[in-house]
């Protein structure tokens, strides 16, 4: 029940990384979902997908590997693996919204107990306001999973029962990991399908601004 | 090579009594010698569609004669606003450009971020996929579509909206364009274009979307030398090409 009882970074991207079978199609967003990829088996088949055109992206390239022509979503160099496609940004959007990808991973600043996400830079938090990709990602991906701290820098709870933050999409968030717990979107609400060791619920339920259900049935 | 005589748009109709002839003077001819050429007519008021995903694919030395052109109040279609892109911060230094139509503009590089504060420079914030999609419409003859992105949003403010399916979907309406920057790989005299890794991205469907279509690529080949299998961009979307050895984009 310490206070430091808490998954660091690395885990979350580890423990959400373990969740994703072999064969889903994947686009993460910007942040801390890019750690994902270095937690994923070389050798489990998952295909990651890139707003600007690509799918079966691979890590960034080692210094002789080095093609600029090659980006991700966060403009980064990247590399190709074998059997990956590129295309136009029209239909790699056409795939987002069309339901093709099985996940997508987002930051969020806020989460709500009805599976409203808000994580877009508008006016009300940032000078220049600005949305990328993340409304189509999460109308349009088969399963919106969230990445994110589970609170702010001074304790202020991300899940929420209601976001006052602008919403990037409304009902469409199904789990979320956070550096406390996994969390199931529910009818209900939220329901707790894992903890950081060391964590019990209640601290959890006290450090959480929605309420918490334990899980009805054993995982 | 690029011949000494030339049409710019494919419009000189001339009889032919031998198809490729090496000396040029060829019935589509679509090349022109430079940037200046290259960027004729381009009127005040224009909407101008911009390609590129940040810096790649982005078509620097159009940009850059844009930057010393004389058309004013532009509208600019892009999907960032110039990071890390050497011209298009320039472009916006010459208060020429009225408005910024855009998905992601951040990080925000001067001087967009002050113009944008002083309100000097319009902007108008698009959800990336409905960005394409209403460039595509307007390529395809779409006046308008329903997109399930941003429904419930501050972005589907004062927009139409209809259910469909027990869904909610919010009107969109085509964003067509004066002209459309475009950055290719290889072309030939026909428009024909192949692009180079993720330097596709908003290109092609820019390129279907203006009513002047103006492309620099790093590479000409002959007709007949691209494969009909693998041109992304078929050449009757193309007005112009110049042909610019630009350089690669910077690491990232």
């Amino acid at each position: 029940m310490s206070a430091s009882a808490s998954f660091s970074r690395t885990d979350m991207a580890a423990r959400l990384a373990r969740d994703i079978p072999e064969g889903w199609y994947v686009n993460l967003g910007l942040g801390l979902p890019t750690l994902i990829p270095d937690y994923i088996p070389v050798d489990r088949e998952v295909v990651f997908h890139s707003e600007n055109g690509v799918l079966g992206m691979g890590p960034v390239p080692a210094k002789d590997q080095l093609d600029t022509w090659l980006i991700n979503a966060t403009k980064q160099n990247i590399t190709l693996l074998r059997g990956a496609s590129l295309f136009h940004h029209a239909d790699s959007v056409g795939m987002i919204r069309g339901g093709h990808l099985d996940l997508c991973v987002l930051g969020a600043y806020e989460v709500a107990e009805n599976g409203d996400i808000a994580n877009w830079a508008t006016l009300q938090n940032d000078v220049v306001p600005a949305v990328g990709g993340a409304m189509d990602l999460s109308a349009g991906a088969k399963r919106l999973w969230v990445l994110m701290e589970h609170t702010t820098k001074d304790g202020q709870s991300r899940i929420v029962k209601r976001c006052a933050y602008p919403l990037t999409a409304a009902g469409v968030v199904k789990r979320i990991y956070t550096n406390l717990a996994v969390l199931e979107v529910t009818e209900r609400g939220f329901e707790v399908i894992d903890m950081a060791p060391g964590l019990d619920f209640d601290t959890l339920q006290a450090r959480t601004a929605a309420k918490l259900y334990r899980p009805t049935t054993t995982r | 090579m690029i011949p000494e005589r030339f049409s710019c748009h494919g419009k000189q109709k001339r009889v032919k009594t031998q198809r490729d002839e090496p000396t040029g003077n060829f019935v589509i001819d679509k090349r022109v010698r430079n940037v200046e050429e290259a960027l004729q007519g381009i009127r005040d008021g224009a909407v101008i569609l911009l390609g590129g995903f940040g810096v790649v694919g982005q078509p620097q030395e159009l940009l850059t004669g844009l930057v010393h052109h004389d058309a004013r109040d532009l509208t600019i279609v892009s999907n960032n606003a110039g990071h890390g892109s050497p011209s298009l911060p320039r472009l916006f230094a010459t208060g020429r450009v009225a408005k910024l139509i855009c998905s992601f503009p951040r990080p925000t590089p001067a001087p967009f971020d002050e113009l944008y504060r002083a309100g000097k420079i319009a902007l108008e914030i698009v959800p990336q996929g409905t960005f394409a999609e209403r460039i595509r419409a307007a390529a395809c003859g779409i006046p308008a579509f329903y997109t399930p992105t941003a429904a419930g949003t501050e972005l589907a403010r004062g927009k139409e909206t209809r259910d469909f399916d027990g869904r909610t979907y919010v009107m969109e309406r085509a964003l067509r364009a004066d002209v459309a920057l475009i950055q290719a790989w290889r072309a030939d005299r026909w428009g024909n274009l192949t692009y180079r890794g993720t330097g596709r991205n908003f290109n092609p469907v820019m390129a279907m979307a203006a009513d002047l279509t103006l492309v620099q690529t790093r590479h000409f080949v002959e007709l007949g030398e691209l494969d009909p299998e693998n041109i992304v961009t078929p050449g009757i979307f193309v007005d112009r090409v110049v042909q610019i050895d630009s350089e690669d984009p910077p690491p990232a």
